[in-house]
């Protein structure tokens, strides 16, 4: 135990002590921030920037008038098309829309000339203010009030809420666990994989450098995989916390310090009323959901979470890294890993796609059941179905069997590694591996 | 008291029998040279005593005791494949190695401390393995072998990589740690080795014990009363007593000629009866090196085997 507890603290100590550990561990939280605060600054400069894109119309039927907006000047031209086409060719504008007669019920004809291809979003802007006209248009020939129509048109929102078993109400807001459940699924996926990953190489380096045989001398080689994978563990989780600390901290920093959150939602409400005149209201009402998504963020269990975050995070990384470990036992170069990395990762990769079609689109149901309760697929499933809320007994059956799983794996494992850290050069395959863990002390 | 006996260890793999049934008894504060051709079983045997992996059947006492899990720091294993953690400074690496062995840190701390001091290398403590040369490396890896102060050494080929300025000093390090009353195994097959340090010999070939002794019995036992005469003038008859083996001119008219005892003639008597024939310059009894007898007995093996083929 004492020399388990050695060996923790050195593989620890080994990893916490590179530069390259304290490069990633700061920047790494500081890339998110920039990137969103890069992203966000371009965006907001974007559109205070913009010039407004000219637009020559020539309108043969009369009947339409479009009128300038943020980013749009129209510039009304008479004459012949040939005519307008030669005025746009010397202009510095940006396109010249002909307007041809054209019959409402059939309005054909239409054409945008321009120097070069124009972006899907003008076009997209250009069609949806023309149909907006031609929808006025039509309501006039019909007679119908614009009014009248505004009053026809409802927008119901469903309040959920979820009775839980004690009768409480407790109220819920779906897009946001199913955000919470992926971020947390795709987590636990990388984690896992990054430092299953650290183990197996660690393992070759040992097994490379020939230290092996001297350590093995000295401990029981069960004991030297256990303190490496419980020391990677904890260097993940260390990391991982200072991550959490730091994203947090540097993205309410920077956000604030730029005044950006505002911006963006004044830019969203822009882009909104462009597209649909009926989204005006549309913003207002939004006022009222994201009040709720902030309330429904109060209601979410977070200790209740992060426990098990926790726990499945660990779970999931000891059953998957002493796998790892055994790969890294068995060969001598990390090419020759690969041929057994797959079969490893396979497991985790189907949780992960597991993730996204049955666990996300419907936690409750008999497939993303299962896929949180199999110990190989339930770190990532169990975690993507958390926030939406987990019967008592499912859990547990999970957390026993995810227990059971990594003792199991840890057994298989320890039986190829005892052999192989001790083995060079050998071509190793499946039945090679089978034969070390049948083999006796 | 002896240093290790051991008793009929078996290890078995599924295609070959590593060892078979081999008897040792490794007595106290002697140097002791297990000698055999490669893949012997030399190897297995050593991973046994060292517990890394375990055999099929037979016992193993060390001093006294039934090989247990607690004998770990009794032992200094310098494995033939050398190795240390490349990213690792010496000074951390000493202290790690020898914890693990069960020192306590405040006693790894002085003990590696110590050693660096007295191999005159106190500027590498913060030094990482990877940027030392390889030599360097292995008086580290000998420091880290012996800075427990084990009973046991084993040294397995333990010159291989030294320059010969480092192997004197490696050399003289064992056999102070030799008169500090420690035993050491010499796995090798190299005879000069043998023929200088060991006191006690073993010959394993083909996973089998075939020769076991003080390096003088072993020897006395290949004696074959040959003797190397150097003399002026050729003589060609001797007695029936002796046998002349071969005879080569030297320089002018001196010759060197092997004689064999065949009767029961003392070697006193040789010269004696020498002396009436020819002028006896040198005279020498011809003692088989370790190298001799390693061969003879390996190839024998071989002979042996054929023939019961035949």
């Amino acid at each position: 135990m004492n020399k388990i507890w050695l060996i923790f603290q050195r593989e620890f100590l080994n990893r916490v002590q590179k530069k390259s550990f304290l490069i990633a561990t700061i920047l790494i939280p500081m890339i998110f921030p920039a990137i969103i605060a890069t992203m966000a600054y371009i965006f907001v400069k974007q559109e205070e920037g913009a010039q407004k894109t000219k637009v020559h119309v020539l309108d043969k039927s009369g009947k339409i008038d479009l009128e300038n907006t943020d980013r749009y000047e129209f510039l009304n031209v008479t004459g012949d098309l040939e005519q307008a086409k030669t005025t746009f060719q010397h202009s510095e504008d940006f396109a010249l829309m002909y307007i041809p007669e054209f019959e409402l019920s059939k309005p054909e004809g239409i054409t945008l000339y321009t120097k070069e291809n124009p972006s899907m979003r003008r076009i997209q802007d250009l069609e949806k203010m023309l149909e907006n006209k031609v929808h006025d248009l039509k309501l006039a020939q019909f007679n119908i009030d614009k009014e009248i129509l505004k009053s026809l048109k409802t927008s119901i929102s469903l309040n959920n809420i979820n009775l839980s078993e004690t009768g409480e109400e407790k109220e819920s807001n779906t897009g946001m666990l199913y955000g919470l459940g992926f971020v947390l699924g795709i987590l636990i996926y990388i984690f896992v994989l990054v430092y299953g990953m650290q183990i197996m190489l660690g393992v070759i380096e040992e097994k490379t450098s020939k230290i092996v045989e001297v350590i093995v001398s000295s401990v029981r080689p069960f004991q030297l995989m256990l303190g490496k994978i419980l020391g990677i563990a904890a260097v993940g989780l260390v990391q991982f916390t200072i991550w959490v600390i730091l994203i947090m901290v540097t993205s309410t920093a920077t956000l604030s310090f730029f005044g950006l959150d505002k911006k963006q939602q004044q830019a969203m409400e822009q882009m909104a009323k462009m597209n649909n005149p009926a989204a005006s209201d549309m913003a207002q009402m939004q006022d009222n959901p994201v009040a709720k998504v902030l309330g429904s963020i109060d209601k979410i269990p977070v200790a209740f979470i992060v426990f098990n975050f926790a726990f499945y995070f660990l779970g999931g990384y000891l059953l998957y890294g002493a796998l790892f470990a055994a790969v890294g036992s068995a060969v001598d170069s990390q090419q020759e890993a690969q041929q057994f990395n797959l079969p490893i990762m396979l497991p985790l990769i189907i949780g992960y796609f597991a993730l996204f079609m049955f666990i996300l689109p419907d936690p409750h149901s008999t497939a993303s059941f299962w896929f949180s309760i199999i110990p190989f697929t339930s770190p990532v499933a169990m975690v993507g179905r958390l926030a939406f809320g987990v019967p008592t007994w499912q859990l547990i059956l999970s957390q026993v069997l995810l227990i059971g799983g990594f003792i199991f794996t840890t057994w298989i494992a320890a039986r190829i590694y005892r052999v192989g850290i001790l083995m060079h050069g050998s071509k190793v395959n499946y039945k090679v591996l089978l034969k070390w863990f049948m083999m006796k002390g | 008291m002896e240093a290790l006996i051991a008793k009929g260890v078996t290890k078995r793999y599924t295609n070959h029998t590593a060892l078979d049934n081999v008897d040792l008894t490794i007595p106290e504060k002697t140097i002791y040279g297990l000698l055999g051709p490669n893949g012997a079983g030399k190897t297995t045997l050593i991973r046994i005593i060292n517990q890394i992996i375990n055999a099929d059947s037979g016992d193993i006492t060390i001093f006294g005791e039934r090989l247990h899990q607690k004998h770990i720091g009794t032992i200094g294993y310098l494995p033939e494949e050398r190795g240390l953690y490349k990213k690792l400074k010496v000074g951390e690496q000493l202290i790690y190695l020898a914890q693990l062995k069960g020192l306590s840190r405040a006693d790894a701390i002085q003990k590696s401390k110590q050693w660096i001091k007295k191999f005159e290398i106190t500027e590498w403590w913060n030094k990482k393995v990877e940027d030392l040369s390889k030599g360097m490396a292995q008086k580290v890896q000998f420091i880290s072998t012996i800075m427990h102060e084990p009973r046991l050494i084993i040294l397995d080929e333990p010159f291989s990589g030294f320059d010969p300025v480092n192997a004197q000093l490696i050399t003289d390090e064992i056999l102070q740690l030799k008169e500090k009353g420690c035993t050491i195994i010499f796995s090798t097959h190299r005879m000069e080795t043998v023929e200088d340090l060991c006191d006690h010999i073993a010959l394993i070939d083909k996973s089998k014990k075939i020769l076991e002794g003080s390096k003088k019995k072993v020897k006395d036992t290949y004696r074959s009363n040959t003797f190397l005469v150097d003399h002026k003038g050729v003589f060609n008859s001797t007695s029936e007593k002796y046998s002349i083996l071969s005879q080569k001119s030297l320089e002018d008219d001196y010759y060197q000629t092997i004689i064999k005892i065949t009767g029961s003639a003392t070697s006193n008597q040789l010269i004696r009866d020498l002396t009436d024939l020819t002028e006896v310059h040198g005279f020498v009894e011809k003692i088989p090196t370790m190298s001799e007898i390693f061969i003879a007995l390996v190839k024998g093996e071989v002979e042996t085997g054929r023939n019961s083929i035949n």
